[in-house]
């Protein structure tokens, strides 16, 4: 199976959409392929109905966060200073991420071929999270979608019954967001671990409770 | 943003005019049930006896597996796959070890493989049998199966228990190998187990596989065709009960199975009843790989001796790696940022996606006829709800 | 009565008893558990009742699917903030004397899964609890250990003054706040009649000396 070969297919059938192969750095050797949502839902038809392989099993679908990231490069560059030619370090910032990601990794039954990885991805983290549901073409995606909707919050269009999956329906949170903290329960436990210590003297100056052992025997 | 909650009853339609129907009546079943196999809840509608709706509600034991595991060291999060689906503690271990190992590119020496097809199918061994035993008290059966099921699966346990040191929770692989190499005494106490093993099943077929009340309690209830589970993701026994040719261990030949004989056993009908033989059947094939794999155990290392334990950091990327898990396909999807720890980890639980069908198999069916098509899916809520 | 005196009854054929005594050994001889498991340890409570360990010998292997008929809950696993709620409220609904066994680390303080936003630090923030087991998941044999454990504290009930049981105390509460899931957590996190948080000394732990004074 070529993602290449994959990608011209979806170009000829598909009219207008636009593709993107996403490489992976891993020996696993899995790239993915990004699709603009706009066409997500007939790329998904066209895979299951009309591609050879056909990819007739979605196994997996998943979110992944990724919030805004900014990336600093050092280069150097030539520059004129005081009109005398130099070497001038310039530091180049730039910024990624700030959209949630859906990912699915379709197989091939019949043709025993696959994971196609298959990925969209939102505008935003924070109010144009809209994506098409690909329930439609893949039953398997039902549950899998609601549970992205409860942890990351992206709001798939054209899903048949889209609640949350895991959490209460009155929870406002998206737990699995990176940016997500967790209601401030802890107490002490004899764990030898710094963050975990921090986050309890930090709850006990939040609560203004005592930390030492006053009442203890 | 609203809050997005489950339909009313109302929207169902009712028989107009028709004084002979009652009212619907609404019931919750769950979290706390002892038929629903933990804390599983169905919200179910009903028209007297007959199911007009279902729906499942998880989350009851949503214990944040994934959350912690993206804070936790690659190695850290072994010891919590233990706990997804608690009954086959080292098949979950393999997969993850699987998807890690092609996350970084290890390879496993020959021994570890062999171990880790010596234990895993012994997990599935011991989970089927299990099953079989929960899906017969399920129908009635009170007691009796259960107890010759968990009188083998008690078996197994103390191997595992020689073996790792603990009966349930294993932790036994490694990225690259198995933890711990086989004691004394071990391989010649397993043979007896698996030599064992087929007297049980043949005691249990005889007991109840012509029985008739199972017969008409499992035959043509909780039908799903081909179509129906090639769309909804089923895999595993439920999936080739429905005559889907799709088993992992011929399929991507991970580890070493393609170096054993065995069949993969298919329904045609896709109920009940089958989704029961199918698991009967997979254990004597189980059996049969774990003979030829105890035959040909090769000596040697059982751990690469180059994957490092401490300071592990794969390269940026990311990998989907899967197993036949004895309760279906059972995926680990990581991403890594060149970290200690995973940026992305995800489960792919062969339980819940599995359950996809539930409403539509349960349909037409009667209350009692629900417990028993929840008991042949084959569900562990710490894999459902994670 | 002499304790010797007794015994030399005994051998004649005369059984000596108090009513305190009586009520407690009858008590403690038919723990009827609830039918109920959350997580990982139910499958080790499961294999309690069966072949092997037998927990039958010990009166206690009726286990009733109904909460009005059970004596004793056995919280087996990881109790989540989405299920605290029915937990307590099972635990409202039996009849007393009712006790609680906690099984496992995670039904005592959240164990491996404590940092979860989803799970509860513990159910004895909302019940009070009777014998902890710790363990994960603890073996058949400490909950055997935990069944006898819980038969020893019921001989040892006093039927009248001031250390009678709760359910021989009238003004006693038998039933406690059933916490709700709101949008951030539960609330109340904790029941303060019944548990306080633990007054420890934090400044020096995590450095290989016990945090407790």
């Amino acid at each position: 199976m070529n993602l290449e070969e994959i990608k011209s297919q979806i170009e000829a059938n598909v009219p207008g959409c636009s593709l993107e192969i996403l490489p992976n750095g891993s020996p696993s050797g899995q790239h993915s392929l990004l699709v603009d949502k706009e066409h997500a839902l007939t790329v998904a038809s066209f895979l299951r109905d009309g591609a050879s392989p056909r990819f007739d099993y979605c196994s997996n679908v998943t979110g992944v966060d990724w919030p805004l990231k900014e990336i600093s490069t050092k280069q150097k560059t030539k520059k004129l200073v005081d009109g005398v030619e130099k070497d001038v370090e310039e530091v180049i910032k730039t910024t990624t991420g700030n959209y949630l990601e859906v990912v699915y990794h379709l197989f091939s039954l019949e043709d025993r071929q696959g994971p196609l990885v298959l990925r969209m991805r939102t505008e935003d983290r924070a109010e144009r999270v809209h994506l098409p549901s690909l329930t439609p073409v893949w039953r398997s995606a039902d549950f899998q979608e609601r549970e992205v909707y409860d942890l990351f919050g992206v709001l798939f269009d054209g899903h048949p019954d889209l609640r949350r999956l895991l959490m209460w329906d009155s929870f406002t949170d998206f737990p699995m967001r990176k940016d997500y903290v967790d209601p401030d329960d802890y107490e002490y436990e004899p764990t030898a671990h710094d963050e975990v210590l921090k986050r309890t003297q930090a709850h006990y100056a939040a609560q203004g409770e005592p930390s030492e052992a006053e009442g203890a025997r | 943003m609203s809050v997005l909650t489950e339909a009313s009853i109302d929207t169902i339609s009712k028989p107009a005019n028709d004084h002979l129907h009652g009212d619907l009546l609404e019931i919750s079943m769950g979290p706390h049930h002892p038929s629903t196999h933990g804390v599983f809840r169905m919200n179910i509608v009903l028209d007297g006896e007959r199911v007009v709706k279902l729906k499942p509600v998880f989350g009851y034991l949503h214990r944040n597996h994934e959350k912690i595991a993206e804070n936790e060291t690659y190695l850290g999060s072994m010891p919590y796959t233990d706990r997804l689906d608690y009954i086959c503690s080292i098949t979950n271990n393999w997969a993850y070890a699987l998807a890690v190992e092609q996350l970084a590119g290890i390879s496993v020496p020959e021994r570890a493989e062999y171990l880790r097809v010596i234990t895993g199918e012994l997990t599935r061994l011991q989970n089927h049998a299990g099953l079989i035993g929960f899906l017969l008290q399920d129908m009635g059966a009170s007691g009796t199966p259960l107890m010759y099921a968990f009188r083998e699966r008690e078996k197994v346990l103390d191997l595992f228990e020689a073996l790792t040191g603990a009966r349930m929770m294993c932790n036994y692989m490694r990225f690259g190998g198995c933890r711990c190499d086989l004691p004394d005494g071990w391989m010649e106490q397993a043979r007896k187990v698996v030599d064992g093993f087929p007297r049980f099943l043949d005691e249990f077929e005889r007991l109840l596989r012509t029985n008739e009340i199972l017969m008409a309690r499992t035959q043509g209830v909780g039908i799903v065709t081909r179509q129906q589970a090639i769309a909804a993701g089923i895999s595993g026994p439920m999936a080739r009960a429905s005559g889907v040719n799709y088993d992992l261990r011929k399929v991507d030949k991970y580890s070493i199975y393609d170096r054993f004989s065995f069949r993969v056993p298919l329904g045609e009908h896709g109920d009940v009843y089958d989704r029961y033989m199918m698991r009967l059947l997979e254990m004597r094939e189980s059996i049969e790989i774990l003979k030829q794999a105890m035959r040909d155990l090769p000596a040697g290392p059982i751990v690469d001796p180059n994957t490092k334990l401490r300071n592990f950091r794969p390269k940026a990327g990311e990998a989907y790696g899967r197993i036949e898990a004895p309760k279906g396909e059972l995926g680990f999807y990581l991403i890594s940022e060149g970290g200690p720890n995973p940026y992305r980890y995800r489960v792919r639980p062969p339980s819940l996606i599995n359950l996809t069908l539930l409403e539509e198999m349960c349909l037409g069916q009667n209350v009692s006829d629900i417990v028993i098509i929840l008991g042949s899916v084959d569900i562990v809520l710490g894999e459902v709800d994670r | 009565m002499d304790e010797q005196l007794k015994n030399e009854l005994r051998r004649q054929g005369v059984v000596a008893t108090t009513l305190q005594e009586l009520y407690n050994w009858g008590r403690k001889s038919s723990i009827w558990p609830l039918n109920f498991g959350l997580a990982c340890c139910a499958i080790e409570m499961i294999a309690t009742t069966m072949a092997r360990y037998d927990l039958a010998r010990f009166g206690a292997e009726v286990f009733r699917p109904s909460p009005r008929q059970a004596d004793l809950m056995i919280v087996a696993g990881t109790v989540t903030k989405k299920m605290a709620p029915q937990v307590v409220r099972l635990y409202n609904q039996m009849a007393e004397p009712k006790y609680v066994i906690s099984m496992g680390a995670c039904a005592i303080s959240g164990g491996p899964f404590k940092q979860g936003y989803n799970v509860l630090k513990g159910i004895d923030r909302y019940i009070p609890v009777d014998v902890y087991i710790p363990g994960c998941p603890p073996r058949p044999e400490a909950l055997l250990d935990a069944f006898l454990m819980l038969q020893r504290k019921i001989d040892e009930q006093q039927l009248t003054g001031p250390d009678r049981p709760r359910h021989l105390q009238a003004e006693l509460p038998s039933e406690f706040t059933v916490p709700e899931c709101s949008e951030h957590d539960l609330t109340p996190t904790r029941n303060d009649a019944i548990w306080q948080v633990p007054l420890v000394n934090i400044s020096n732990a995590g450095k290989n000396e016990s945090g407790r004074d």
